[in-house]
């Protein structure tokens, strides 16, 4: 990537479980404070599930809300707080030279739902299915709804990569900046999921839908008694730049993106692919001119599924045998799995270790599976370490889709 | 059932749908879009919630009935009538 412009993260937008901005994100993250509620999902009972509570009406109309969508609302929120904290002169901006870019595991299942749901109440009659259906379902649709509310005339769409949706998003804002396409992408990734029993039902039967009497402690990456996914919602979007564009106007610089790969297993539509996996983290490694044991931090995906974790486990082991210098840690422990959020908002709770050099732990971790066990891994309390220049933040998802994407401070 | 009984159903409505906008001082005689901010999608919302709420069916040629509370009272009452209400 040596001749391509380089990219930063300047602005940061992010509803968590745990937190509706950065800074109350981190510190629950360090403090080992998990948030996750349970509730009623549609036909399904009681679930355990990563709820947000950020303030919609902040950015929206309470009409723009019944409207549109959850997903839409999530982008919203974290565009906005995104463009905020990065100081930037939105009224100066030209909003047709800005991009966004959003990840999503999948999107549309819950508005459909909800009308199969309304349409049963006439007797399945499909004349009283709302003319809101198609705005709401179509894939571009969480994008689409933060150019409607902010006034971007620029490219906008969704990146649909299941569950490595949030690195995809950033990656491809990379892109688009690197070739000109735009001067400021809003990109990550959102995620409404929990709005869907299909989601939580598609899971169960698979056998990988989490369950504990306390709802905080289900969400178990790499324990023993692990028993699956905790679904969640949340966003994470991010202002990223050229350098040279961030530079000019003094912006405060969050990290480099130093360089990224999005492969696939080709293998199983469910079952990770450890060899694929660990290509995809070599490939990434050699585009961002890094050696594995340069990689201070690993932010992996793990969700907590018995095979899963094993898996990334593996391809963990095979890249980072001989690195007494790079930490492991799980985020999901906390929040759940916020889909296509999840590797956007991973990599936000993180990104402040480049700074303070705090490794937030993976929490609920009674006993370590052997399979799981590897050197740095960081569990149960936070960690001073003596250095975090990089971050490497791993996010997978079904069809066997990889992405890697690896950030650090700004290189001289 | 009055046509002020109407003028209040298609309110309520539009209270639903349009919860930003303020309802207490609405004109019958001029248009909801002139006084309010409503869109095409917010007019199919009022059919829909007409047809689910009280069965009542508004042909697509008659949505230039709905204009205004005076004319959704004079369009509206006969249906309302017609079904013993």
């Amino acid at each position: 990537m040596a001749n391509l412009p380089r990219i930063v993260i300047t602005g940061i937008g992010l509803t968590a479980p745990n937190g509706n901005s950065l800074q109350e994100f981190r510190a629950n993250l360090v403090a080992g404070v998990a948030r996750i509620a349970e509730i009623d999902v549609r036909y399904m009972g009681r679930h355990p599930a990563g709820v947000c509570d950020f303030e919609a009406t902040r950015y929206q109309k309470r009409k723009e809300l019944r409207n549109g969508t959850r997903a839409g609302s999530v982008a919203i929120y974290c565009a906005q707080e995104a463009v905020k904290d990065a100081g930037i002169a939105w009224d100066a901006v030209d909003r047709a030279r800005v991009g966004v870019y959003v990840g999503t595991t999948e999107h549309g299942n819950v508005e459909t739902e909800n009308e199969i749901y309304n349409i049963s109440q006439f007797n399945y009659d499909t004349k009283f299915w709302t003319h809101h259906h198609n705005p709401r379902t179509v894939a571009n649709n969480p994008a689409g709804e933060v150019t409607m509310n902010m006034g971007i005339t620029g490219p906008h769409y969704t990146i649909g990569a299941a569950c490595a949706a949030g690195n995809a998003g950033l990656i491809q804002a990379a892109q688009m900046l690197q070739l000109g396409e735009v001067d400021l992408a809003l990109a990550g990734g959102v995620s409404e999921s929990i709005h869907t029993f299909g989601i939580f039902a598609g899971f169960k039967n698979q056998g990988a839908l989490a369950h504990h009497a306390d709802p905080n402690k289900a969400s178990r990456p790499f324990d023993c008694d692990r028993n699956g996914i905790v679904i969640s919602e949340g966003g994470a979007l991010y202002t990223l730049e050229r350098l040279e564009d961030a530079q000019k106007r003094g912006a405060k610089i969050y990290a480099e993106i130093y360089g990224w790969c999005i492969n696939s297993d080709a293998t199983d539509a469910v079952l990770p692919n450890p060899d694929r996996q660990a290509e995809c983290i070599e490939i990434a490694l050699r585009r961002a001119g890094l050696r594995p044991q340069d990689i201070h931090l690993v932010s992996t995906h793990a969700t907590a599924t018995p095979l899963g974790d094993r898996q990334e486990c593996e391809a963990l082991r095979k890249v980072f045998a001989d690195c007494p210098d790079t930490y492991i840690n799980n985020t999901k422990s906390y929040i759940g799995h916020c889909m296509g959020a999840a590797g956007a908002l991973e990599l936000a709770g993180n990104l402040p270790s480049l700074v303070d050099g705090i490794v937030h732990p993976t929490i609920n971790v009674d006993k370590l599976e052997p399979e799981c066990e590897m050197p740095g891994l960081v569990l149960n309390q936070a960690k001073h370490v003596d250095r975090v220049d990089t971050i490497l933040n791993n996010s997978f998802g079904m069809l066997g889709i990889n992405s890697v994407l690896i950030v650090g401070k700004l290189r001289s | 059932m009055t046509k002020e009984q109407v003028h209040q159903i298609v309110l309520d409505i539009i209270a639903e749908i349009a919860p930003d906008e303020d309802l207490s001082n609405v004109k019958p005689d001029v248009r909801l879009r002139d006084q309010l901010s409503l869109d095409s999608m917010d007019f199919l919302d009022i059919v829909m919630e007409l047809r689910k709420q009280h069965g009542i069916e508004v042909p697509e040629a008659d949505y230039p009935q709905l204009a205004s509370l005076e004319s959704c009272g004079e369009y509206l009452l006969p249906k309302f009538q017609a079904k013993g209400q």
